[in-house]
């Protein structure tokens, strides 16, 4: 017992140092800009380039037009399939899975070839143009993890006898998908929501390949050409994923309970 | 003659190649309080879903106020319903949900508060309002549940076996409350339950259902009574099957383990020498004499329980077997097993099963 608990427990410290050691290293480092002492000058620098303020603004406003969209394309689909084709859903989780293993690379150059200058749906001829297609591109990268997410919400819930007590009160679809079934699963919508934000702040495939000004290309391109911003950036990155991880579990706990248990 | 509020006409719903509703006739009157009872898988809640329109008929019609609904979504027939599984609206407070209806339906702010305090008080839940449904027990949430279904003032109130989910005592209380609610209110009432003391002791009517026909349509007191056809009378309370042979038709005399009992009724379509069954309730017969009942049939004591205020026993009749209960007396000792006894009976209390 006690030996399996020691081993238990080498285990894991293998396991952080595996993982926080080169964490350390990278915020030390980060830390040595200025010759001699440990000082934030890398991160003052990094965060006082308008370059790094335009596209972090703008990764963070297509962050959010993603999590629009996803909720918008995700909650009705997730929720009809709940209620009313529940033998369709094996095929819609393949779909959704779709992403994870087509590659984004084979994606956005089947959006280049699909919605070029030339095509009935020419997305990429304007720059407003390509922001929506990489929203949507965006959307398509989150959607695994967006369903889940939401699915599992609704899992918690009785849909079906919930959407019928909605209805016999009156009430139309768009209240009942409004006030009654997002509501009870906006946790777990939240959650897609955050894993949406951390997925698209960082992407660099989609953004670098579509010319958007996006985080991830400028944190490539610092990455190539500086030698402690880089690793002030890679801080600052998991510092939002890390918060965004941390948003999940904190408004977890404030998730509506089930009252539909009868005792 | 009263007014018909809700009539189901001729309606049939099949999913597929099953047919769960068949041949439903129903004429329901205003304020009145009517059960759909059977076993599970009869139909009762498909024709009951029928009525509230989440399911729509293959034949047949919906009529609510003489207005016909039956293509009518369910958020426009201006029904309350209450479910088996509560429902209430889990991020809504109780009077959220009380009044989510009212709110629906655009009624000013102050006059549904109004309403919800006094479905509140109704239910007898004066100080429950901002608590969340969680809060609640069981029985405290199948009250919201009533209070949220009857604050529109619908014209019409379903309930899907709104009690199976309590316990026992939880029940009893519960089914009384809907009952006087109901008749306080007057409000049209359709109620489905596969429990027979339920159905028997809260309905105005009962409606019978098997293999999704109504078997028979009556007063709780004619249904336990004059059960007309073999499974309501073995359905709805204790039964006593006697198998005997017709020996005299036209008299209606019937020999049954060598008795001869005369039902002083015609026995149609039978002749003498067939087997005929006929039942008795437990309450219908009595060991030894008793006034009222000209009838006996001699027997054999085989089991005698003692279950406090009533002694349950049981006679063996030839092949049949007769339960019967008798209330403990403590100066009479109780019967003895092995002992002969006659059973004694009004002979017109013996049902004739078809």
């Amino acid at each position: 017992m006690r030996a399996s608990r020691i081993w238990a427990w080498v285990t894991f410290g293998l396991g952080a140092t595996f993982f926080f050691l080169p964490l350390i290293a990278t915020f030390e480092f980060s830390l040595r800009m200025k010759r001699g002492v440990y000082s934030f000058e890398a991160y003052r620098s990094v965060i006082g380039d308008t370059r790094f303020q335009e596209t972090f603004a703008y990764s963070v406003t297509v962050a959010v037009m993603t999590i629009l969209l996803g909720v918008l394309l995700v909650v009705p689909t997730a929720y009809w399939i709940r209620l009313r084709m529940p033998h369709l859903r094996p095929v819609v989780e393949f779909v959704t899975l779709l992403p994870l293993i087509i590659p984004a690379i084979v994606i956005v150059f089947g959006y280049i070839r699909m919605y070029g200058s030339s095509s009935p749906l020419p997305f990429l001829a304007t720059r407003r143009g390509t922001d929506v297609l990489l929203v949507i591109g965006y959307a398509t990268l989150a959607l695994p993890y967006m369903y889940r997410a939401v699915d599992t919400g609704l899992r918690t819930i009785d849909v079906r006898t919930l959407t019928e007590a909605a209805q016999i009160l009156g009430a139309g679809w768009a209240t009942i998908i409004g006030r009654i079934i997002l509501p009870n699963v906006l946790i777990a919508v939240l959650s897609g929501a955050f894993l949406t934000f951390a997925i698209v702040i960082g992407e660099f495939t989609m953004a670098s390949l579509l010319n958007a000004p996006a985080f991830g290309p400028y944190m490539q391109n610092i990455g190539a050409n500086r030698a402690y911003e880089p690793a002030a950036l890679a801080i600052i990155a998991f510092v939002i994923t890390w918060a965004c991880m941390g948003g999940i579990q904190i408004l977890a706990r404030f998730a509506p309970r089930s009252a539909n248990r009868p005792n | 003659m009263a007014e018909t509020f809700l009539s189901i006409q001729n309606v049939r719903k099949a999913f597929g190649a099953t047919t769960v509703v068949q041949d439903f006739d129903l004429d329901v009157e205003r304020g009145e309080f009517v059960s759909f009872l059977g076993p599970s898988g009869c139909g009762k809640t498909t024709m009951l879903r029928i009525v509230a329109g989440f399911e729509e008929p293959s034949a047949g019609m919906v009529m609510i106020g003489g207005k016909d609904v039956t293509n009518l979504k369910p958020n426009q027939r201006d029904i309350g319903m209450v479910f088996q599984a509560y429902a209430l609206f889990p991020n809504l407070t109780v009077a959220q949900n009380i009044g989510f209806g009212l709110k629906v339906a655009g009624v000013p702010r102050a006059e549904s508060d109004a309403r919800v305090a006094e479905m509140l008080s109704i239910i007898k839940l004066p100080e429950f309002g901002d608590r969340y449904p969680y809060q609640l027990s069981g029985g405290q949430q199948q009250r919201v549940a009533l209070a949220r279904a009857l604050a529109p003032k619908p014209k019409l109130l379903l309930l899907d076996e709104p009690l199976s989910a309590l316990d026992a005592k939880v029940r009893v209380s519960l089914r009384e409350e809907i009952r006087l609610i109901q008749k306080k209110l007057g409000i049209t009432t359709i109620f489905v339950t596969h429990d027979q003391e339920e159905a028997l002791s809260m309905s105005d009517r009962i409606v019978v259902m098997y293999g999704g026909k109504a078997e028979q349509v009556g007063t709780p007191f004619e249904i336990y009574n004059k059960p007309a056809t073999r499974f309501v009378a073995s359905f709805v309370g204790t039964l006593n099957i006697l198998e005997g042979t017709v020996s005299d038709p036209a008299s209606g005399t019937v020999s049954i383990n060598g008795s001869e009992i005369a039902l002083k009724r015609a026995l149609d379509g039978k002749a003498a020498g067939d087997e005929i069954s006929l039942a008795l309730r437990p309450e219908a017969i009595s060991v030894g004499n008793h006034p009222g009942r000209d009838s006996s049939i001699a027997g054999e004591i085989s089991d005698v329980s003692f279950l406090g205020s009533v002694i349950r026993v049981r006679v063996g009749v030839g092949k049949n077997a007769v339960s019967l209960d008798t209330f403990n007396s403590p100066s009479t000792p109780p019967p003895v097993v092995g002992e002969t006894a006659n059973i004694t009976f009004a002979a017109s209390d013996l049902l004739v099963l078809q």
